[in-house]
């Protein structure tokens, strides 16, 4: 299950969108000790997040305060590749509580200009 | 010189007592702001110049070019959309909903990404609110359900609610009781008396639990409810009532989890019911420091607080239908300029793959993931920093923004202003 | 301009009805105009531009009405057009709409009813957002600790000083009372249940605040009287709280020429009954008692059938209100000041409830003997909008239109209240009294709610022959006309012509700047440096209105010196 929200990393970044801080500050998912070990995920290594909307490679941190079965990723474009459009009539999409498998990978997590390079690329010809 | 008494353009507590230290008309120290508040204060990287996409590249344009380019994609499209709003001031809210009126859009702000939910429980419910002041000179019991005022409103615990001190609390902290409900423990729930942790999208259960308890139908209330044990929820309800006034102060968990305006629905009438016992109030920890002002603003000029739509000429509010999320993801909208907002970054991905596909024009002072999608980028000057202008606190209250410094860039409302101009003489001209 | 030929009310220069010329020049009546303009007015209904004295029109509960109601924000929807902003809204419209409506009912000035000092900055920025008329806000003052504290200690001059500061930082025009000491009690769920019941904490009674800031008003001189909303409004069984209230204060004179205490939407305080079973009308008892007191005055708060938005900041009454009928609830206190509540609700014709307040607003407008003292209003939208005002007027003109609709209302109506029995039919001379004289004068504005030398050129022409329609018999063409002004004049320019609006000038913002002596300032601004730094959740420094805010001022000057 992953949830999204706010740090104080992020806020302090969020209008600094394209520093190394916000990158830093956002590309992140958090684990629980329990499924962090479980993954086998090395010391700083990667792990490849992915729902039924969307995946993202994003580096992983251990979390005290996490339950096992719930990860968290700041919010941010990262956190954003996994939840899906739908608003269920109300404008708002689910940002928290959206189904997730988690496995270590050794893929680079993309820097913010890498994740959205594709985006207006394909617009240019339309 | 020392700048006494400067608002904070960050979130929405809106402090307004920090110090500003100015030389030359420069910015070289902020004191009592929390770090998200310095770090606005004394500034980011900047976009230097008006820019507009040529053959997939942004190059440097002159003002007049932006703004004309702005207008001609605004008034040659069928369904604009014009989004934002939250960082900016309530005078460029007045010309943007002009704006808005003139070219036939629709006009959102992010409210519809964080508590625009919330805005739809008050809807179905009302609100028992009261101002921040109230609680902190009330309040013997404070509740944060989804919300991390640590990580997101670094200061609200000290000058307005747990930590606190007013007349009938002189002892702060100790003479108050906190209890936080969240998912996990983050770093407010390490302050609290008692840590409700639920599992994720289970808020809805959890209060209607709490409710029953409130209203003496504990009995048939289950031993567990969403994994919460029921003498937690029976500890808490006595909590609750037991409190001379309680404050119930929720984030983004409630509104962004399943369930969302039916969480919030749910959580104003529990508050609504416990005002039956004893004294109680509910309030949105609103994120930006002037996204609650739009929704003012938008009130008292439409009629409605955010997803207005103006294509009929009058105007019409559904949000779902009317969000800025509904119409990209719908393909609907076919222009979008966006003020003071990044929906690159804070849109689901899908969503913002709408917004690839269409030209989109930016007004901010910096830089962000959105200027990698504009095909026109407009920098302006930081509201509560280099131009002045009305904000609204998250418990509603209006309070003025100061200039400290002067800026090289036109301010947001005079850039809506200048668009406003162009949209109408080419409105003319046909 | 001169308006010709029409039938001229101006109740305040004993005009009425007769056949004459108005000239505006400059904004102002005058003896003459050379300006060649002409409205031909000839055999229409002419009086000045009306003044509403109690409505909820800006900041922050009406906006919270609009909000928690965008099911009222549908109705009444208007599309933008070349001149005019769109229109939403019903009970709680956009404040295009607000300004719009006013000026087609040929009403050219209203005042905000209830601003907390703390929350003015939003209403003047609605206020600034309402075309047309002319307007104003008064300031709440009857749950404030500053105030609390003054009358606790006897210390009227130091309490006439933090008017005079408070006013001031409202930019607001006068003194607002509302339930004294329940807004208090509510900040921990309590009220108080009469005026001799303390204030939890403060150790006042509601009598000692009534009379500590009616005798502070009166030392400032303020152009308008305190204007109170009586504690346990809204109750069965209340109109003996309004008669011991105005009994209190008999013996408080006035320092100007106007009354000494202004009652507002008494309808609400004039209840008879021990609960709602055996609810019934005391108007003729309260009437009775404005007929030997002419100290006193009050406005209907007429009630209208179908749906309202109470808003008020007699915040307990909004709760009991929501806790009774189910409904939906806000509540906003505000911090050392006051709090406040917002319920919408529909009046049904055959609720017996409801059908008796309809009956009290008239019977209070038809027993109250001398029209000066009692003036229409519906407490926009308590009662219900104020749209509705051209249906009260013709309530008020005819017997045979109030029989009408008695016959279609519960039939308790009729019998807990005495209007079936009152036969009295208000004269075109009444209701220019009513609507726009009396309430000019109960406010204090000089320049309004007449049309004599130097007045405000602010006219209302209806399309009605008053030497030929009887109101009794035609109230429907009464209430059309009403409805929709042949001309409306503000400042001179028509701004309505045949019901549409035609210019949408800014009107101007009413407040008072009333003087105090220096040391009376200095102790009042020490001890709010202290409430500041230790109970205000925001700097002092950040805390008035300032001038921004309000960019057409009419300052008027008052106070000791």
């Amino acid at each position: 299950m992953m949830i999204s929200g706010r740090t104080l990393g992020q806020g302090a970044t969020s209008e600094a969108k394209m520093s190394t801080e916000f990158f830093r500050a956002t590309s992140f998912c958090a684990l629980s000790e329990l499924d962090y070990n479980a993954l086998g995920v090395s010391e700083g290594g990667n792990v490849l997040v992915r729902t039924k909307f969307g995946e993202v490679v994003v580096s992983a941190k251990k979390d005290k305060g996490l339950p096992s079965g719930v990860i968290f990723i700041p919010m941010g474009p990262w956190a954003n590749a996994l939840v899906g459009p739908e608003t269920g009539g109300c404008g708002t999409p689910q940002f928290k509580g959206v189904e997730a498998e988690v496995e270590e990978t050794k893929m680079v997590v993309l820097d913010v200009r890498e994740l959205f390079a594709d985006l207006k690329a394909g617009a240019e010809t339309s | 010189m020392i700048v006494e008494d400067v608002l904070c353009p960050f979130c929405g507590c809106l402090c307004d007592d920090i110090k500003v230290e100015v030389e030359d008309d420069k910015i070289v120290g902020v004191k009592r702001a929390c770090r998200l508040g310095s770090s606005k204060i004394l500034g980011h990287e900047r976009t230097k110049a008006p820019m507009v996409r040529v053959d997939g590249e942004l190059v440097e344009t002159t003002y007049e070019e932006a703004y004309d380019r702005t207008a001609r994609i605004l008034k040659g499209a069928k369904r604009p959309l014009l989004y934002g709003w939250c960082s900016t001031v309530c005078e460029t809210h007045k010309k943007g909903i002009l704006l808005a009126e003139e070219v036939g859009g629709v006009i959102d702000s992010t409210a519809t990404v964080c508590h625009g939910p919330s805005i739809i429980g008050i809807e179905e419910k009302g609100l028992a609110g009261s101002t921040l002041g109230q609680i902190k000179n009330r309040a013997d019991l404070i509740v944060f359900w989804g919300a991390n005022p640590a990580e997101a409103h670094p200061r609200h615990t000290m000058r307005y609610s747990s930590n606190s001190s007013g007349m009938f609390t002189p002892e702060g902290r100790r003479g108050r009781k906190v209890i936080v409900v969240d998912v996990r423990e983050t770093r407010t729930a390490k302050n609290a008396d008692k840590f409700l942790l639920i599992r994720p999208g289970t808020d809805y259960e959890v209060i209607s639990a709490l409710r029953m308890i409130v209203a003496d139908k504990g009995d048939l209330v289950p031993d567990y409810v969403a994994g919460v044990a029921k003498a937690d929820l029976e500890e808490v309800a006595g909590i609750m009532k037991a409190a001379k006034f309680g404050a119930l102060l929720f984030g983004l968990g409630m509104t962004h989890s399943r369930g969302r305006y039916k969480n919030v629905d749910n959580a104003l009438s529990l508050v609504a019911d416990l005002n039956g016992f004893t004294k109680f109030v509910v309030m949105a920890m609103r994120g930006h420091y002037n996204v609650a002002g739009f929704g003012q603003v938008s009130a008292w000029e439409t009629g409605f607080p955010m997803s207005v739509d103006f294509s009929r000429g009058a105007p019409y509010f559904n949000p779902g239908e009317t969000a800025a999320c509904d119409l990209l993801a719908r393909k609907e909208a076919d222009a979008m300029m966006v003020v003071a907002a990044d929906p690159a970054s804070n849109f689901p991905r899908m969503t913002v793959e709408g917004m690839a596909e269409i030209p989109v024009i930016q007004i901010d002072p910096f830089p962000n993931p959105t200027t990698l999608l504009a095909d026109v980028v407009i920098p302006s000057a930081v509201c509560g920093v280099e131009a002045e202008g009305t904000a609204y606190r998250m418990d509603g209250l209006s309070l003025r923004m100061k200039k400290v410094v002067d800026s090289p860039y036109p301010t947001d409302e005079e850039i809506i202003q200048n668009i406003l101009d162009r949209v109408r003489r080419l409105g003319d001209d046909n | 301009m001169i308006i010709k030929g029409g039938f001229v009310y101006d109740p305040a220069n004993g005009v009425y009805g007769e056949e004459m010329d108005i000239s505006i020049e400059g904004g102002k009546v005058v003896e003459e105009s050379r300006d060649g303009k002409e409205i031909d007015a000839l055999g229409m209904l002419v009086m000045p531009g009306g003044v509403d004295a109690h409505a909820h029109i800006a900041g922050a509960k009406v906006n919270c009405g609009r909000i928690m109601r965008p099911e009222d924000g549908r109705r009444g929807i208007e599309p933008k057009t070349k001149l005019l902003r769109p229109q939403t809204g019903y009970t709680v419209p956009n404040c295009y709409a607000v300004g719009y409506r006013y000026a087609r009912l040929g009403y050219t000035c209203a005042f905000e009813a209830a601003t907390p000092i703390l929350e003015s900055r939003h209403t003047h920025e609605e206020l600034e957002e309402i075309p047309i008329i002319d307007k104003g806000a008064l300031t709440l003052f009857g749950n404030n600790w500053e105030v609390l504290e003054c009358v606790r200690d006897g210390d009227l001059d130091k309490l006439a000083a933090f008017i005079s500061w408070g006013l001031s930082a409202s930019r607001g025009y006068g003194v607002k009372v509302v339930n004294p000491g329940g807004g208090e009690a509510w900040g921990f769920g309590g009220n108080v249940k009469g005026i001799d019941d303390p204030v939890p904490n403060f150790g006042v009674t509601p009598r000692e605040i009534i009379r500590g800031l009616m005798k502070a008003n009166e030392i400032l001189r303020l152009p308008h009287s305190v204007h109170l909303h009586t504690n346990n409004l809204g109750k069965p069984g209340n109109y003996e709280t309004t008669l011991a209230t105005l009994k209190a204060v008999e013996d408080i004179a006035a320092t100007r020429d106007r009354q000494v205490l202004h009652v507002t939407h008494m309808q609400f305080s004039a209840y008879g009954g021990t609960g709602w079973r055996d609810f019934e009308s005391k108007a003729p008892e309260i009437a009775d008692y404005f007929n030997s007191h002419a100290q006193f005055t009050m406005d209907m708060g007429q009630l209208i059938f179908g749906s309202a938005t109470t808003m008020t900041a007699d915040a307990p009454l909004e709760y009991g209100n929501a806790r009774l009928l189910h409904a939906k609830w806000s509540n906003h206190d505000i911090e050392l000041e006051e709090s406040s509540g917002v319920v919408p609700l529909v009046y049904g014709r055959k609720m017996p409830i409801n059908a008796i307040q309809w009956a009290i607003g008239l019977e209070l407008a038809l027993l109250t003997k001398n029209p000066w003292q009692v003036i229409m209003t519906t407490d926009h939208p308590n009662g219900g909008p104020f749209v509705n005002y051209p249906e009260v007027i013709a309530l008020l003109m005819s017997r045979a239109k109030r029989e009408e609709e008695l016959a279609s209302l519960h039939e308790l109506a009729s019998k807990r209240s005495s209007l079936p029995s009152i036969e009295r039919e208000m004269d075109w001379n009444d209701i220019a009294i009513v609507t726009r004289a009396a309430p000019a004068k109960i406010l204090g504005l000089p320049e309004k709610g007449h049309l004599g030398l130097g007045a405000d050129g602010d006219v209302a022409i209806y399309d009605i022959n008053p030497t030929d329609l009887d109101p009794s018999k035609d109230h429907s063409k009464v209430k059309e006309a009403f409805a929709k002004a042949k001309y409306t004049i503000k400042g001179g320019e028509v701004v309505v012509r045949d019901g549409e609006v035609v210019a949408v000038p800014q009107g101007r913002t009413y407040w008072v700047d009333a003087s105090v002596p220096e040391d009376q300032a200095a102790k009042v601004k020490a001890d709010l440096v202290e409430k500041f730094a230790k109970y205000y959740s925001i700097q002092m420094s950040n805390y008035m209105v300032q001038d921004a805010y309000v960019t057409h001022p009419r300052v008027v000057k008052a106070g000791v010196i």
